[in-house]
């Protein structure tokens, strides 16, 4: 059982929100946040470890400590918040290189949980419809965050192998929505006028932040569950999303799609990556049974919940549009209304 | 006429006056000063013709040599006046029926219109109070009348003359009466003159309207400083009947303008809506004074135009008196909708509720209020888009005839395997519909598809949302277990594909991938039989070339598609028939049995020779390809 967790990637909004959660968990001991910058929000009765993964002298922690837990949350998906694609390719792949080297070698380290991302599965036409947790993809994800996920969890594989007396839980989110953290498609259904691929409606499914967060929190102290896709129930597609996000879209074609993808991640309004633009033209099923079964998580949110929670928290696309809008429904109204009772007159 | 321009300085209120001095002559002077107006005008015109110097003269030679036009119809007007004075007669009677208010209003406003059209705007008006569109409005109630506005015109002619002071307006007033030419005239010469009108409109078939000008007779001067607008320095003052015939017809409409103005996103539309119903009136009216027997003929039209506009002014009043909602909005609509649905002939409800359907579904696909399925189905597309579409395809183009369909079972999961053919999928969306149509139990077929589909854009998100999914046995499988109806053509691009001279010749049935997933999920099969694709679109050749460069399995060769470009791919109207054949059982051979090969395979041949014999049977029982 978890007496000392490690958390990896405590600064960032969700392991922040997860060392939080855990603080409220009596039987856990000790929590040691590690991060490269401190924390700006609580994380709770965590102990802040400043240090990087990538540096070997998170070893002498975790033998210090006695660490039994590892919980790795600091596979970063927007390059974004980090200082560009280098880094955060330097921090998912050989910080978890360096993370696993360390829980290799460590004696009292019994439990490994990974924050993983259904992104391993990739996006294609040929994809099935929900993919299940032993099901491989059908175009490997070539670039950014989705092929970072895929060499993170072969080393974890490789780290199973060689260390199979600890217990590994790999969880695969969908992505994660919310009213607070921000990722790449967040952003992108932010933005004033999304641009959405022309002729295709993807299907996405969406886990709530909280639900991401209390899923972490089972992988850590409940049994041990192996690789889990978690997703909220039920699809939305991109239209559907735009629509809850009321915002205007605007179809590109797939062709196009690289071009602008370029274009709105130099202007900084949302970070794309070329797999990502194919999740939004064929999107990505997640099958759930083994979330049931296995992890024994219920999500509270469902994709269409999640995504709405996101939505209200969402500021209009244009400032000042509902007022405008208002003030046009009442002339229409007006003028309504007196075409109505001019109608009902000649009606016999 | 001479002192005219000395004068005419007066004051803009010598608009008030003048309206007095032509109610006054309206009872008094009826037949003898029509007569010599119009001889007047004919001089007039014939003498100042030639010199015009000073706006305002100008402004009055012109309105004088306007007088001159409307003359021939001042014959007319003249025996008409005759009956004029005889229901003036029963005006004065307040035993009027009182029913048609509204009617009374429009006529009196019509006339005015009417008047102002054919006589001449020597007299300003009152700065416009009513929009000149509601006062055309108000023509539309004039045809009845036409007697009485023909008098009426004549009149007009005549007070000039006889009162000289009052025509002189405001310069610019002048100016603009001169310019106006009676078609287009801005309708300062209908206020004018609307009074007389309305007494003559009142004197005849009237009515309501009688009683409340009676009343309003005695009133005090004082009444409605809106209606006789600003100060009333009142150069001449004229005999007092006159000026409450004036409010009298005010009265009609009465509060208008004001309230107009006080909602003003109100008011455009009414006036709109009014200033085309005005429209027909004045186009009845120009007719009226062609001839007597035209008015005959007219009457009917008339009459209808009366009731309308009244409706339309009533409706107007009241509509600005409410606050605008969207449930007026709504209201309307539906008006309108039920309108238009009893003049085309279809029962309105049937109609209502269409149109109420569609705009749900347009609502809910705005706000994305629909459900989608882990396999991207959309019912609610599904049902309310991709099915109507096709149906008339199915219906009427292919005239689809659906054998067998009680062998498909009402619930659980089944596997309908089919014969593919036509170049494009068609088979499968018809038998789609089929399904959909003609089972007792409305279900959807879910069909497999090649991933080519759902590269393509448009057609892979119209497959996904009308239920396709991709051909592989994880979906089968998923979709089988669920309860869900498969379709599958394994024969894929090979059978679509083939030329026209191996037509109902079936190909390899894949690898039999079907089978070992209905075996999986133990669901029965249902061999389908589709004849009459085949001839839709006969491929007689195909471009290899074509093909390669559009990453396409085939580019075929039609009798009709390269040759006549896009009007090419409409499909040839071939007759169909679609039979479902008995289901053939899996359960009892349990789910191992998928990892059968030799199983599998006997079990594809059976189906493929099924639906083989099925397609033979039927090819010889249709008597025409296209009957």
């Amino acid at each position: 059982m978890a007496k000392v967790v490690l958390v990896t990637g405590v600064s960032r909004y969700l392991g922040g929100l997860y060392a939080r959660r855990l603080s409220t968990d009596p039987s856990i001991e000790r929590i040691l946040g590690v991060d490269v910058v401190p924390p700006k929000h609580s994380i709770g009765r965590a102990e802040f470890v400043r240090a990087d993964i990538r540096n070997p002298m998170i070893g002498r922690i975790m033998a210090q400590a006695g660490v039994d837990t590892v919980v790795h949350m600091n596979v970063i998906a927007t390059p974004k918040d980090t200082g560009g694609r280098v880094t955060q390719k330097e921090i998912n792949v050989i910080g978890t290189m360096q993370l696993l080297a360390a829980c290799q070698k460590s004696e009292s380290v019994s439990r490994l949980v990974v924050k993983s991302s259904a992104a391993v599965y990739g996006s294609s036409p040929r994809d099935p419809a929900m993919f299940t947790e032993d099901m491989n993809p059908k175009t490997l994800p070539r670039t950014g965050f989705g092929k970072d996920s895929v060499e993170v969890e072969g080393y974890v594989r490789g780290f199973s192998r060689r260390r199979p007396d600890v217990e590994i839980t790999m969880l695969r989110l969908a992505n994660v929505v919310g009213p607070s953290i921000h990722t790449a498609i967040t952003d992108y259904f932010a933005l004033p006028l999304v641009p959405v691929p022309l002729g295709f409606d993807a299907r996405f499914q969406f886990v709530h932040e909280d639900d991401a967060t209390a899923a972490m929190i089972l992988a850590t102290t409940g049994p041990p569950a192996g690789i889990v896709n978690v997703a909220g129930d039920g699809f939305l597609t991109v239209t559907q999303c735009t629509a809850i996000a009321r915002r205007p879209v605007v179809p590109v074609p797939l062709q196009a799609a690289g071009v602008i993808g370029n274009i709105v991640r130099r202007s900084g309004l949302a970070d794309f990556s070329s797999d990502q633009l194919t999740f939004l033209a064929f999107g990505r099923g997640l099958d759930t049974s083994r979330m049931r079964s296995v992890l024994e998580f219920e999500p509270h949110f469902t994709t269409r919940g999640a995504f709405e929670d996101y939505a209200r928290h969402l500021r209009p696309a244009v400032p000042g549009v509902e007022g405008v809008g208002e003030v046009v429904s009442d002339a229409a109204g007006g003028t309504a209304a007196a075409l109505s009772r001019v109608f009902d007159r000649i009606q016999p | 006429m001479t002192d005219d321009p000395s004068k005419a300085a007066a004051s803009p209120t010598s608009e008030t006056s003048s309206v007095t001095t032509t109610s006054a002559a309206a009872p008094t002077k009826k037949k003898a000063p029509k007569e010599k107006a119009a001889k007047n005008a004919i001089a007039k015109s014939d003498a100042k013709s030639g010199s015009k110097s000073g706006a305002k003269s100008g402004a009055t030679k012109k309105a004088a040599s306007k007088k001159a036009v409307p003359q021939p119809a001042s014959k007319q007007a003249a025996s008409a006046s005759g009956s004029a004075a005889t229901s003036s007669a029963t005006q004065a009677g307040p035993s009027a029926r009182p029913a048609r208010g509204a009617f009374a209003a429009g006529a009196a406003r019509a006339s005015g219109e009417r008047r102002r059209r054919s006589g001449t705007p020597l007299i300003p008006s009152a700065p416009v109070e009513l929009s000149a569109a509601r006062r055309l409005a108000a023509g539309a109630g004039a045809d009845a009348l036409a007697d009485e506005v023909v008098s009426a015109v004549t009149e007009g002619p005549t007070e000039p003359e006889t009162r000289g002071p009052a025509t002189g307006a405001s310069p610019a007033r002048a100016a603009r009466a001169g310019r106006g030419s009676p078609p287009t005239e801005p309708g300062d010469g209908a206020g004018t003159f609307e009074p007389v009108v309305g007494e003559a409109a009142g004197a005849e078939t009237v009515e309501g309207e009688t009683v409340e000008v009676l009343e309003v007779a005695d009133a005090p001067e004082t009444v409605d400083p809106a209606d006789v607008l600003p100060a009333e320095p009142t150069p001449p003052r004229r005999p007092r009947p006159p000026r409450s015939a004036v409010r009298s017809t005010r009265r009609a409409t009465p509060g208008e303008p004001a309230r107009l103005r006080a909602v003003p996103p109100v008011e455009p539309i009414p006036t709109q809506a009014e200033g085309q119903a005005g429209d027909h009136g004045t186009r009845h009216t120009q007719t009226a004074q062609e001839g007597g027997w035209e008015r005959a003929l007219t009457s009917g039209l008339q009459s209808r135009a009366e009731k309308l506009v009244g409706a339309v002014l009533e409706g107007a009043e009241f509509s600005s008196e409410s606050r605008p909602g969207p449930t007026e909005l709504v209201e309307l609509a539906v008006n309108v909708l039920r309108a238009a649905a009893s003049s085309a002939g279809v029962p309105a409800e049937d109609v209502e509720r269409q149109v109420a359907e569609t705009l749900a579904y347009l609502r809910r696909r705005l706000t994305g209020d629909y459900v989608v399925d882990e396999f991207g189905f959309d019912e609610d597309y599904t049902v309310n888009v991709h099915l109507p579409l096709l149906r008339p395809f199915y219906k009427t183009w292919f005239r689809v005839e659906v054998r067998g369909i009680e062998n498909i079972p009402d619930e659980g999961g089944a596997l309908v395997v089919g014969n593919h053919s036509g170049t494009i999928a068609m088979d499968s969306l018809m038998t789609q519909v089929a399904v959909y149509d003609e089972h007792p139990r409305h279900r959807h077929l879910r069909m497999l598809g090649a991933d080519l589909v759902f590269q393509m854009p448009f057609v892979g998100a119209m497959a996904r949302r009308s239920g396709t999914t991709l051909a592989a046995n994880s979906d089968a499988e998923r979709l089988l277990s669920s309860g869900a109806l498969v379709g599958v053509w394994p024969e894929g691009f090979k059978g679509v594909g083939k030329p026209f001279s191996e037509r109902y010749k079936l190909q390899r049935f894949g690898r039999g991938g079907f089978v070992s997933a209905a075996l999986r999920a133990g669901v029965p099969i249902v061999p389908v039989s589709i004849v009459g694709a085949e001839e839709i679109y006969p491929i007689l050749g195909n471009m290899p070339a074509v093909a390669r460069l559009l990453g396409l399995p085939y580019a075929p060769i039609t009798p009709t598609f390269p040759l006549l470009g896009p009007l090419g791919m409409v499909p040839l109207p071939s007759k169909w028939l679609i039979e479902f054949g008995p289901p053939i059982e899996t359960t009892s051979f349990g789910p191992e049995a998928a990892d059968d090969p030799m199983l599998v395979f006997d079990l594809t041949d059976q189906v493929r020779e099924t639906i083989q014999q099925t397609l033979y049977s039927l090819l010889m029982q249709r008597k025409s390809v296209f009957l």
